[in-house]
């Protein structure tokens, strides 16, 4: 039996814990005892799951890829279709839940940090269904890249506050949606988008996604009838592996993290946070990060918005230093020829973000037989990408 | 009732405190030194010493630009701790507290960081991202080395207070509302109802910090509290003569008008 994580201080074997200023420590405290409270009961249990049902479009189907499966010649392909979630990503199972937790709190405006934009655009489509008044953080850099999120936000009622410091990603986004909470923590709901920050938010947003986890084997027990061989995911902050993997930790299952390796793990450019960080903390948590010898938090870069990260979940951090998980990274290039590959093959655009899974699967299914398979999860849909995606492939028209 | 006002005897009284914070680095670690100078010259008893971060989630604007300066400059945890000696030999006698985040604390080792704060010469240290719950080792390291680990309360911490404050060292800062450093809030009344709660548990003297940029927000809480903590208003006042500051035919001048600046603040 594997021990259950995280203990009472939040922590998976090292990681986790929670770093704030002391500012934080009785929010962090009343949500807590609001999650706890909440999560033993049903009655709450049964209204997420109705939401997921009747207005999200749970469950997500799983996609046998046939044509994909012959072209590699190697394992039996499946997809975990997040892609197919309303909003386009996995990222609403979360901000369902949270939002669902926050109203039972009382509190009736949400903030948010977002980096791809789906998380945001996630946020502000609860908070336009649940009737909150919802502030997005989003970088500058991001907000040029994810240009039709944007759009998506305000169009829900949102207001998208622009974050000027640092490179203008996901990082800084998240630094000051916690600077805002700090601010105004007594009425404000801070809703983050992945298992990342303070206790208990890596275990909040852990069990709100791990639905993901738990159709998908009952799915591939009613089909295949066994479980998966092998099971990938991309890994940014890691939400949408964690709750993949989750329900699969005590199987006989190989489960792979695919971290973002930009131009390469040998460059400076990437987000290969496991794969070349180290320990330290970042967003209220003990984990593995990029950072300099002097312990100062270093830029990412990744051609996805949603990997440009440079901290990982706790529980991540965890799972890999005790080898419960084996973590990859796959550069932009390859990312986006799976991506092709995938569009081409099963008429499926996926996210950049999920296309780092892809490519790393595609590349081990090779070499697999042809009686063992492969889970893949395809965490969003493709359609924000595609000025990076027509950016990408000017040229080879 | 006060108990122990250590900082390894440097600090003589214990109200009516007086503790600025500049960015070691900004706008050069040789400025540091003059201006930490200038600070005592202008009636500092304890000078807080921050060390620039990437990510000072603590802090609001004004100090982010001061530790993009520092980090501009190259400045390390190690080399701030550096800058001290030079300060000492130049006349420096009050404490020096190192206000620096958690992250470059664990990249550089606890055991290290303690040993060269001994070893340089600091009286305290004050980590912002380190609540309580997280901070036992650190606390263990400090008392071991003789150094005053300072512990932060907060306007919501409720019944946190009299644990925290239990274990207070040095003094106890009290952060005077919910947000981050530099707030441009009026210091509302319900801050003194927090003072005053707070003195009655805590063995050291309390010092107020966050947000305090006039003389009447100084002189208000000098009223209640037994010291002030200026930050975000000292940063401020260095950046409007960072460029002179940098230029060593203006810097002697530059310093001169800080010095005024800063004593018409606090007097």
């Amino acid at each position: 039996m594997v021990q259950v994580y995280p203990d009472q201080k939040g922590r998976y074997g090292d990681f986790g814990g929670k770093y704030v200023p002391e500012t934080l420590m009785a929010p962090l405290q009343e949500l807590e005892e609001a999650l706890d409270e909440a999560m033993g009961d049903k009655g709450f249990i049964a209204e997420y799951h109705h939401v997921l049902e009747k207005y999200a479009g749970r469950p997500t189907a799983l996609t046998y890829a046939d044509k994909i499966t012959d072209m590699l010649g190697g394992a039996r392909i499946y997809l975990k279709r997040e892609d197919l979630l309303h909003t386009g990503a996995h990222k609403l199972n979360n901000a369902i839940g949270q939002a669902l937790l926050a109203k039972r709190m009382g509190k009736k405006k949400i903030i948010a940090e977002t980096g791809a934009g789906q998380h945001g655009v996630a946020s502000a489509t609860v908070a336009a269904k649940f009737g909150l008044e919802c502030k997005v953080f989003m970088g500058e850099e991001d907000i040029r890249r994810q240009e039709p999120n944007v759009f998506r936000m305000k169009m829900l009622g949102a207001e998208v506050i622009p974050v000027s410091s640092g490179r203008g990603t996901l990082k800084d986004a998240t630094n000051e949606a916690i600077r805002y909470w700090v601010a105004n923590c007594e009425d404000h709901f801070y809703l983050i988008g992945s298992v990342v920050g303070p206790h208990p938010y890596p275990r909040m947003v852990r069990d709100f996604q791990r639905i993901i986890g738990d159709e998908s084997k009952r799915q591939f027990l009613e089909g295949e009838p066994t479980l998966p061989d092998y099971i990938y995911a991309c890994v940014g902050g890691g939400s949408n592996a964690i709750g993949m993997f989750h329900p699969f930790l005590e199987d006989d299952v190989e489960l792979i993290g695919v971290e973002a390796a930009g131009k390469g793990v040998d460059t400076e450019e990437h987000a290969a946070t496991l794969t070349k960080g180290d320990r330290g903390v970042i967003h209220g948590s003990l984990t593995f990060l990029l950072q300099d010898e002097h312990g100062q938090i270093t830029e990412p870069y990744s051609i996805s918005a949603g990997l440009d990260y440079p901290g990982i979940g706790p529980e991540h951090a965890y799972l890999f230093d005790s080898k419960q998980v084996r973590y990859e990274a796959v550069t932009d290039e390859e990312a986006m020829n799976a991506l092709k590959l995938l569009t081409e093959t099963e008429g499926i655009i996926p996210a950049v973000e999920s296309a780092h899974a892809l490519a790393q699967a595609f590349k081990e299914a090779k070499d697999l037989p042809q009686d063992k398979t492969i889970l893949i999860n395809l965490s969003g849909r493709g359609d924000k990408d595609l000025a990076t995606i027509m950016n990408h492939f000017k040229g080879e028209e | 009732m006060l108990t122990q006002t250590s900082f390894q005897g440097k600090l003589s009284k214990t109200e009516d405190l007086f503790i600025p914070f500049i960015e070691a680095g900004d706008p050069a670690p040789e400025v540091t030194i003059e201006l930490a100078l200038k600070l005592q010259d202008a009636g500092a008893d304890i000078l807080e010493l921050g060390i620039p971060y990437s990510d000072p989630l603590a802090d609001g604007p004004t100090i982010q630009r001061a530790a993009k300066r520092a980090l501009e400059n190259g400045m390390s945890l190690k080399q701030a701790i550096e800058l001290i000696p030079t300060m000492r030999e130049k006349g420096l006698d009050i404490p020096v507290v190192i206000f620096t985040y958690y992250n470059p604390v664990l990249r550089i080792g606890e055991e290290k960081f303690f040993e060269l704060l001994e070893q340089y010469g600091a009286e305290g240290v004050l980590i912002p991202d380190l609540p309580y719950e997280e901070s036992e080792s650190v606390r263990e390291l400090a008392l071991n080395h003789d150094i005053e680990y300072i512990s932060l309360v907060a306007p919501n911490s409720e019944e946190r207070i009299q644990k925290i404050a239990s274990d207070a060292r040095g003094f106890l800062y009290c952060v005077s509302t919910l947000g981050v450093t530099g707030g441009e809030n009026q210091l509302s009344s319900e801050v003194t109802d927090f003072i005053e709660r707070v003195k009655k548990h805590s063995p050291v003297p309390v010092a107020v910090g966050f947000g305090i940029s006039t003389n009447d927000d100084v002189r208000m809480i000098r009223e209640h509290a037994d010291g002030v903590i200026i930050g975000s208003k000292i940063i401020r006042l260095v950046e409007a003569e960072v460029e002179n500051l940098k230029d060593e035919q203006k810097r002697e001048e530059a310093l001169d008008r800080f010095y005024h600046n800063v004593r018409e603040l606090v007097e």
